[in-house]
């Protein structure tokens, strides 16, 4: 379970935003600027909020009536870039490898199997990033962050970089990653995109969360 | 015109050791101070900044003036560094590197400084939340990406390290076969009446260690860029 209750001040742009999600999928749902990238940054711990709590299952990633604050690194939750920020100095195999070691997991040859298939990247493992198409590099950066083993995975819109011939290459492998089991957090403008992915919706509109329920409450609604 | 003599060899490969071990303990510090630079705000970084690149711009006599007073016998640090470690600067081949190291500072710092501000700072991101602490982001991806710079960096300080002069005679002397590099040999044979023919050589010799260095230096910043596009 997510709980998060944070405010914080960019600039001229507040975020109070309070939400909590049991569901598979929470879809984070909003136009650009309304806030979805400084929420997620926060919940992955590469931005702090002013004020405010983060937990999750149960464990305390930020308070800020404490100080307590869990680095990045140390909170096991896996993060979809928009753009992938693939190591363009690594092939494939030593992007997808990076997690495993920097976590120093133990190597299982098996889990890596079964992620290359369910991505179907088994083609790609000695290429360099610089050398794919946008479509295999969201793959990929798919595959190194679910080969982290993460406890949450934060997805910031993954198809915002793509056109559309290659977000429908890329929504049945989002749904089968669903289907997989692992909480996700999905960042989207795309009603239809969380339509056929999120289980949970919170919507966002400047800063402030105007919605909360299930997909229905997307009916209807555009991310102005 | 090719008979490199004895006393030659001997100013050669001073040069040469001098400017090795010049760039290979100043390059930790530059890679460092360059983080520093490119990464970080903080009080009196501009001061820093400026007096890095002091050997530049002063006159190369005053830096050695101030090596002397510094690191000489009687020099505060240099006294102390004798009596304790047993380490001596003045008129020793090891005088002449740290002359041409602090001479050569600035060149190095700089490729290193802007390949590390070039770096994508998101990779940096993308590499903690999949568990990299911060030295873990630094040695594999910070690092990684800065390396041509680096290497750029230490590609330019070293062909500034072996053209060193002036800073060099004026801390160590130029004393043949302990602190006389080519560039203090060159001065003594151009003074000498018949060193015209050995002194064309050492030029020679000069410039083609500098267009060498100067060529490689250009391959890395090339490599640089490729790399930084992933291909």
């Amino acid at each position: 379970m997510l709980r998060v209750e944070v405010t914080k001040q960019l600039g001229e742009f507040s975020l109070e935003a309070s939400f909590t999600s049991e569901g598979r999928v929470t879809g984070l749902f909003g136009a650009s600027g309304a806030g979805k990238s400084s929420l997620i940054n926060m919940i992955a711990g590469l931005l702090r909020p002013d004020r405010g709590v983060i937990t999750l299952d149960g464990e305390t990633l930020d308070d800020t009536s404490t100080g307590a604050h869990v680095p990045p690194h140390r909170r096991r939750i896996g993060y979809v870039f928009q753009d992938a920020r693939l190591f363009p100095h690594l092939t494939v195999r030593q992007n997808l490898d990076y997690g495993r070691r920097m976590n120093r997991l133990t190597e299982d040859p098996a889990q890596h199997a079964r992620i290359t298939d369910l991505l179907d990247i088994g083609g790609l493992l000695d290429r360099r990033p610089g050398k794919l198409s946008g479509g295999e590099r969201q793959r990929v950066a798919l595959g190194r962050a679910l080969l982290s083993k993460p406890r949450l995975l934060l997805l910031d819109e993954p198809l915002g970089s793509l056109d559309e011939g290659r977000k429908v290459e890329i929504l049945p492998y989002l749904i089968r990653l669903r289907d997989e089991g692992i909480p996700m957090v999905y960042v989207s403008h795309d009603a239809a995109e969380l339509r056929q992915l999120a289980t949970q919706i919170v919507m966002l509109r400047n800063g402030r969360v105007t919605a909360l329920g299930g997909v229905k409450v997307l009916t209807g609604s555009t991310p102005a | 015109m090719f008979d490199i003599s004895p006393t030659e060899w001997t100013a050669i490969l001073l040069s040469l050791r001098v400017a090795i071990i010049a760039t290979l303990v100043a390059t930790p510090f530059g890679i460092a101070l360059a983080w520093l630079l490119a990464r970080h705000n903080f009080w009196g970084k501009s001061i820093l900044d400026a007096l890095v690149h002091l050997p530049l711009v002063l006159p190369p006599v005053v830096t050695g003036y101030l090596l002397l007073l510094t690191f000489g016998r009687r020099g505060m640090v240099g006294a102390w560094l004798a009596d304790n470690l047993g380490i001596v600067f003045a008129f020793r081949w090891t005088g002449a590197a740290l002359a041409c190291g602090v001479m050569s500072f600035p060149l190095l710092v700089r490729p290193i400084r802007l390949s590390i501000e070039a770096i994508d700072r998101r990779l940096e991101q993308a590499s903690s939340t999949l568990g990299a602490a911060p030295w873990q982001v630094f040695v594999t991806v910070t690092l990684p990406l800065a390396l041509p710079g680096i290497l750029a960096g230490m590609v330019l300080g070293f062909a500034k390290a072996i053209g060193e002069f002036g800073a060099t005679i004026t801390f160590v002397s130029n004393i043949p076969g302990e602190t006389q590099t080519i560039s203090s040999a060159i001065y003594s044979l151009i003074q000498t009446p018949d060193g015209d023919r050995a002194a064309g050589r050492l030029v020679l010799i000069s410039i083609v260690i500098a267009m060498g260095a100067l060529i490689a230096s250009e391959w890395f910043a090339r490599r640089a860029t490729q790399r930084l596009h992933g291909n």
